[in-house]
C-alpha cells in the first residue's frame, strides 16, 4: 500500500515500508557498463567476495567508449570481460549491440514490481515500466554484486500529471523539459516521480522511456509510470522472468501534485549549463550550431529517429549531423524501413549504437568555442568537450536545426 | 571526528562533470582523477591536504560516476560542505569514505577562511559563529568511521 515505490521496496525488503524509512532490498536485476564496472569490480574484489550473488541476474552492455577509442580502454575493458567470463556472467552485451538502458528494456529486465538497480544515472528509465529503478556508483553495484541486495531511503513522491494533446512538432522530450523547467533541476532531490495523465497514457513505450530517462535531471530517484496496456504490448514475449506489476493504492501519500496541461506547449530547448535552463525553441532561434546529435538513452529509439528523417527527407543538412542509434534492433529497423537511408542522403552519419559523445568520450567531441544542439539529457559545461556549448531538444528539433545550422523551431517543417 | 581546513568555495548546481570530465574515466588509477579534480569549474583547484569544499545547492547532480568523490577526496579534500547533495553522490561519498554534510554556511565564509567541522557533534564553525550541520544516520556514520563500504565490509567478515 501506498506509492508505487513504496509498494515496490515493500515487498522487496519483506516488511512495510513508508516514505523515510530505511530499507534493506533484495535486488531483481543489476546492470554496470563498461565505463562503471571498472571500478565496481575493483571494488568487489577488494571487498574480498570470491562469487557474485547471481550470475543470471547481472548485465554488463559495453556501450560508453564502444568500441573502445584507445589502447588504455580496451585494457580495461578487456579485464571485464575477463572478470565476467570467471563468474560466468552471461549478459553480457558486446560493443555494438546498444546502450545499456535500451537493452534493459529490449531483453525484458526492465519489468513492473522489479527493483533494477544500474551502476548508471539514468537506470531511471526503467521506471518506463513500472520498475523500482535507480542508479548507483560503483561500490554499491559492488555490494549488490556480492550480496544481492543494497540499502534505501524510501523516498517521498511527486505526482506528476500530464494532461492535453501533444500538438504537432512537439514531442515527449519538450514535455519533460517542461516539467524539468518548472520542478527545476534538484526539485525531486531524494524524491520519486509518478507520472499520470491522458497525455502519458497516450505516449508510446518510447517516448515513457525519454520521461524517465530524465527524472534524474531534476534530481530524482526514480521516475514512474504505472504500467498499462501499452507496458505489457511491449514486455510480452520479452520479459526475462515472471513479474507482478505494482500500483499505488487511492490514499498514498504524494509530498507534492504538480499538474501540467500540454495542449499549447512549444518546443522546448534547455540552454547551457544547467538542463532547467529551459527555452521555448523559437526565443533561441539565432543561435548558431556546428553540430547535431540524434541519439542517446534519451532520444536514439526507432520513432526518434523515423521523426527526425520526417523533417530530413529529401533536405540536406547544412551542419555536422551524427546519428546514433539506441541498439543494434534500432539501427536494423532504420536499415529495413529507408530511415536510415533518409538520414544518410541528407547528410547524416550514423555511427554504431552507443553513447556517443554525449559524456564527451568519444565519437563527436566538440572544440572550445562550438555548439551542439544535442537530444541527449545533459548540457552541463564541458560535458561534450572543454568550452564547447550544449543545447537539448528533441529530434524534430534537432533535425530542423541540422537544415539551417542554427537553432530551429520544428513546426516550420510540420 | 573534527576536521579542519581552508575553504575552496564554489556555487549551486556543481555537477559530476566539472568535478572529473568525462574524458579522465578512462582510468583505474585515483592519481589520475585527483590531478583533474575540479578542472571543469576551477583548473587553479590546488588543495592542502585537509580542506574543506563549500558549496551551495545540489552538490554532485549529474552521473554516477564514483570518480567524482574519488577526485576530491584524493586531491586532499577532507569534507564537503553543501546546502543540499544529490542522491547518488551523496552514497558514492559515504561509500568510499569522503565525509560530507549539510550545512548553511554558504553565504558566511569565503574563499581561504578557516572552517572546522564536528562530524560527531553535528556543527560548523566558521568566524567565531556555529552553524548546525546534518548528522549521519548510524549505519552510514559505521561505513563513513570505517573509511567506506570495501573496509567496513571487510571489517564485517
Amino acid at each position: 500500500m501506498g506509492t508505487i515505490s513504496e509498494e515496490i521496496l515493500g515487498r522487496a525488503s519483506g516488511k512495510p515500508a513508508n516514505a523515510g524509512d530505511f530499507v534493506v532490498a533484495g535486488v531483481d536485476y543489476a546492470m554496470s557498463h563498461d565505463g562503471t564496472s571498472v571500478l565496481a569490480v575493483k571494488a568487489f574484489r577488494e571487498m574480498g567476495v570470491d562469487k557474485v550473488w547471481d550470475p543470471g541476474r547481472i548485465i554488463i552492455p559495453f556501450d560508453h567508449l564502444a568500441p573502445a577509442n584507445n589502447e588504455n580502454t580496451a585494457q580495461l575493458q578487456k579485464e571485464i570481460r575477463q572478470w565476467a567470463a570467471a563468474q560466468k556472467i552471461t549478459h553480457l552485451y558486446e560493443v555494438g549491440e546498444g546502450i545499456c538502458h535500451q537493452l534493459m528494456a529490449e531483453y525484458g529486465f526492465a519489468l513492473p514490481g522489479k527493483v533494477v538497480i544500474g551502476a548508471d544515472s539514468h537506470s531511471c528509465t526503467y521506471g518506463a515500466f513500472g520498475a523500482f529503478a535507480t542508479g548507483v556508483g560503483a561500490t554499491d553495484m559492488a555490494e549488490i554484486y556480492a550480496s544481492g541486495r543494497l540499502w534505501f531511503r524510501v523516498p517521498e513522491t511527486i505526482k506528476v500529471t500530464v494532461d492535453g494533446e501533444l500538438p504537432p512538432g512537439v514531442a515527449p522530450k519538450d514535455v519533460i523539459l517542461h516539467v524539468i523547467r518548472a520542478i527545476r533541476t534538484d526539485g525531486a532531490t531524494y524524491k520519486a516521480v509518478e507520472f499520470y495523465g491522458e497525455t502519458i497514457r497516450e505516449m508510446s513505450m518510447a517516448g515513457r522511456m525519454t520521461l524517465c530517462n530524465m527524472a534524474i535531471e531534476m534530481g530524482g530517484k526514480a521516475g514512474i509510470v504505472p504500467p498499462d496496456a501499452r507496458t505489457f504490448d511491449y514486455i510480452n514475449g520479452r520479459a526475462a522472468e515472471d513479474y507482478r506489476p505494482a500500483y499505488a493504492s487511492k490514499d498514498a501519500t504524494y509530498c507534492d501534485v504538480i499538474d501540467f496541461n500540454v495542449a499549447g506547449l512549444s518546443p522546448q530547448v534547455a540552454c547551457p549549463p544547467d538542463v532547467d535552463n529551459v527555452r521555448d525553441a523559437g526565443e533561441v532561434e539565432n543561435v548558431a550550431i556546428d553540430q547535431v546529435l540524434i541519439g542517446s538513452c534519451t532520444n536514439g529509439r526507432m520513432e526518434d529517429l523515423a521523426a527526425a528523417a520526417s523533417i530530413l527527407k529529401n533536405r540536406k543538412v547544412k551542419c555536422r549531423t551524427l546519428v546514433i542509434p539506441a541498439s543494434r534492433a534500432v539501427m536494423l529497423e532504420a536499415v529495413e524501413t529507408g530511415v536510415a537511408a533518409t538520414l544518410l542522403n541528407a547528410g547524416a552519419t550514423i555511427c554504431n549504437p552507443g553513447c556517443g559523445p554525449c559524456l564527451g568520450g568519444h565519437m563527436g567531441v566538440l572544440a572550445e568555442g562550438e555548439a551542439c544542439l544535442s537530444t541527449t539529457n545533459r548540457n552541463f559545461r564541458g560535458r561534450m568537450g572543454k568550452g564547447a556549448a550544449v543545447y537539448l531538444g528533441s529530434p524534430l528539433t534537432a533535425a530542423a536545426t541540422a537544415l539551417n545550422g542554427r537553432i530551429t523551431d520544428p513546426r516550420r517543417y510540420v | 571526528m573534527k576536521l579542519r581546513g581552508s575553504v575552496w568555495k564554489y556555487g549551486d548546481n556543481v555537477d559530476t562533470d566539472v568535478i572529473i570530465p568525462g574524458k579522465y574515466l578512462r582510468s583505474a588509477d585515483f592519481k589520475v582523477f585527483a590531478e583533474h579534480a575540479m578542472e571543469g569549474i576551477d583548473p587553479a583547484f590546488r588543495p592542502a591536504a585537509g580542506d574543506v569544499i563549500v558549496a551551495g545547492r545540489n552538490f554532485g547532480c549529474g552521473s554516477s560516476r564514483e570518480q567524482a568523490p574519488l577526485a576530491i577526496k584524493y586531491a586532499g579534500i577532507s569534507c564537503v560542505i553543501a546546502k543540499s547533495f544529490a542522491r547518488i553522490f551523496f552514497r558514492n561519498a559515504i561509500n568510499v569514505g569522503l565525509p560530507i554534510v549539510e550545512a548553511d554556511v554558504f553565504d558566511a565564509v569565503q574563499k581561504g577562511d578557516i572552517i572546522e567541522v564536528d562530524l560527531d557533534g553535528g556543527y560548523v564553525t566558521a568566524g567565531g559563529a556555529r552553524y548546525a550541520s546534518t548528522r549521519l544516520p548510524g549505519f552510514l556514520q559505521d561505513i563513513l568511521d570505517a573509511g567506506g563500504l570495501v573496509a567496513y565490509r571487510r571489517r564485517q567478515r
